[in-house]
């Protein structure tokens, strides 16, 4: 299929989206609405994990910091004044935070921007290192980032964290960056720096010694990957209205690994489905920590399990699935007509 | 701070130092042999300390018995994660055992809270470890005498089977390269769980007595000890045991002493680890005593 013919394709599929997302807004009531934000923050941090770790090779766990530094940027910058005066009780804040305001998108930006900033920090003296190292040391800057958000009542209200926060982020807000995320890491993926990413990924050594500068192609990912992770924690402290420093555990760094490594390392289309199948999935586990009745027998409720047979899946995926949903295939429109004429792709 | 308090505050590191080196020696052991982050064992820390728990409560066991049981326990449980979770991979890339290994530490730590509840536990102490006894002017608990001599002995018999037996020696061979021991007839697959089933029995030991110590239960208490432990195994050189005891030591010198010379930086304690571990990592990426892998092509 000739390039030129995708794009009013795409037109038409992100019309497609518009209308669905219309018909959400007025049909479905408040908690399918904010599953459905949850499945757009989540394609946003899955995407940025898995162009960090699927693409290009760097086992990076520490997306909660990221997500962290992105929310509390944005809080800061769309609550009002006379808020954040209510809300530091114990310490007043500083006077540059409590006058701080900016719309939302703004706000949303600038979170992004200012994670990509300590991405890019973090990044110049630890991406020299190999993979499990790197993995290690950047859960470690997460945890840092936690605690130093525990310790600065000033900036951060320590662990008390924010509420309140204006719910700005609704399903428009929501998929909007979803979709421009999705944008910019494809046509960043199909361009000479996708190829470059994906043979550091193949294999470091190769590339280096076809002359490929790998530290800054890793910089430029890591940085971009910070970024949207930002992104993704500024529309989720926006949409949950309240966040503290226990929020952002490594938990939630597993959550989106877990969406990465189910739809496939190196493949946008697994992490778009899969952040979809697992957030409901998520939800829908929630039955098992609920009371049911089953064929008259009655079943308590049992807190707790939900995250058992999420972690459960998760094992059994590595081990009887490792390449996760889709492997590194894509889905394309020309894959899509290929189906359809029965053609090769 | 006079020198009571001091000598105090040595002791206290030395306690935590210990618990910590016994983690680490753990972690070290595995990632020598299979290059793997075993996240799974702050898991089997944390377990182990249950297990004493439920010993005594349930079965009302006297303390040492519960305590070489909840050991036994622990350390098949760790030989189990491996069979289950590890073997299969073995072939596999090293992520997807990384990855598996961070699905069976959230399995147990979610089997924990289904099972014992997140509600934190108080934990018995027998009474001869609370007694303090007075040595020349310090009031010393046993309890920070205990620890570190358990502790020294475990690894002195550690020490023993790693360099004195054929399993030691199975173990430093598949260390140096795994499949030269396939091909020279170490089982290597026995020798790798024999190593599980220590490296476990090391974490439940420390996971007990830091129970002792700080005398409560929850199942995500393996987490942060766990973490410390492994930076620990990082910056005594990943691979190496007495790197890993060093490492444990000074991290538990770093930690208490900060704490104890500069108290408003108390709130940061958990974050000195990872500072110190970023800081590590930067300078001499392979720590104290570990060498430097070779780049394969």
């Amino acid at each position: 299929m000739m390039r030129g013919r995708t794009i009013p394709l795409n037109c038409l599929a992100i019309a497609v989206l518009g209308a669905l997302l219309y018909l959400a807004d007025t049909y479905c009531d408040g908690y399918q609405i904010q599953i459905l934000n949850l499945i757009a923050i989540n394609i946003i941090l899955a995407l940025s994990l898995n162009l960090i770790y699927g693409f290009t090779g760097l086992f990076s766990l520490g997306h909660a910091g990221f997500m962290a530094i992105g929310a509390y940027v944005c809080s800061i910058l769309i609550m009002t004044p006379d808020q954040k005066d209510m809300l530091f009780l114990l310490q007043p804040a500083y006077d540059w935070v409590a006058a701080a305001h900016a719309p939302f998108f703004v706000a949303v930006l600038a979170g992004g921007a200012v994670a990509a900033l300590f991405g890019a920090l973090v990044g110049i003296p630890l991406l020299r290192l190999g993979d499990d190292y790197l993995g290690i040391a950047t859960l470690g800057f997460a945890e840092i980032i936690r605690v130093v958000a525990n310790n600065i009542p000033r900036l951060t209200n320590g662990a008390l964290g924010f509420k309140g926060i204006p719910a700005f982020a609704n399903l428009w807000w929501n998929y909007g960056w979803a979709l421009l995320t999705l944008y910019v890491l494809v046509r960043l993926l199909q361009s000479n720096t996708g190829n470059v990413l994906k043979a550091i990924r193949d294999n470091e050594i190769a590339a280096k010694a076809m002359g490929v500068d790998v530290f800054r192609y890793k910089l430029v990912s890591f940085t971009v990957g910070s970024f949207f992770a930002g992104v993704g924690g500024a529309l989720l402290a926006s949409l949950l209205t309240t966040i503290d420093p226990k929020m952002f555990l490594f938990t939630l760094t597993f959550n989106v690994l877990m969406i990465v490594v189910a739809g496939g390392l190196g493949s946008m289309t697994g992490s778009v489905l899969a952040g979809i199948g697992i957030t409901v999935l998520l939800e829908w586990l929630r039955i098992v920590e609920n009371p049911v009745d089953f064929l008259g027998f009655s079943l308590p409720g049992i807190p707790g399990m939900r995250m058992v047979v999420f972690s459960l899946a998760l094992i059994v995926i590595i081990l009887f699935r490792r390449e996760g949903l889709m492997g590194t295939r894509e889905l394309s429109w020309r894959s899509v007509a290929g189906f359809f004429t029965r053609e090769k792709a | 701070m006079n020198l009571a308090t001091f000598i105090q505050n040595v002791l206290n590191s030395l306690t935590l130092g210990s618990l910590y080196a016994l983690v680490a020696i753990g972690y070290t052991m595995v990632y020598g042999i299979l290059r793997l982050i075993n996240f799974a064992h702050s898991e089997i820390f944390m377990l182990g300390a249950y297990f004493v728990f439920w010993g005594i409560t349930l079965v009302h066991l006297p303390w040492p018995v519960a305590m070489v049981l909840a050991i036994l326990v622990t350390a098949s449980l760790g030989v189990l994660v491996d069979q289950v979770a590890y073997r299969p991979l073995r072939d596999a890339p090293r992520i997807s055992a990384l990855i598996s290994s961070i699905g069976v530490s959230f399995f147990l730590q979610n089997v924990a809270i289904v099972f014992f509840q997140a509600i934190p536990r108080e934990v018995y102490r027998p009474s001869w470890l609370e007694d303090p006894i007075l040595m020349g002017g310090v009031r010393v608990l046993p309890l920070t005498l205990f620890v570190p001599l358990l502790s020294l002995a475990l690894m002195l018999a550690l020490v023993y089977v790693v360099y004195r037996t054929k399993t030691g020696l199975g173990m430093r061979a598949i260390s140096k390269d795994i499949e030269t021991s396939y091909l020279m007839g170490v089982p290597v697959n026995r020798v790798i769980a024999i190593t599980f089933g220590i490296g476990s029995a090391l974490a439940a030991a420390s996971g007990i007595m830091w129970a002792l110590r700080y005398p409560q239960l929850q199942p995500i208490m393996g987490t942060i000890p766990g973490f410390k432990a492994f930076i620990a195994a990082v910056f005594g050189g990943i691979g190496s045991i007495q790197g890993a005891v060093i490492g444990g030591v000074t991290l538990g010198f770093i930690e208490i002493m900060t704490v104890a010379f500069f108290p408003d930086l108390a709130g940061y304690r958990d974050a000195f680890a990872f500072v110190l571990l970023i800081l590590v990592l930067m300078v001499k990426p392979t720590g104290l005593l570990g060498e430097r892998p070779e780049d394969k092509v």
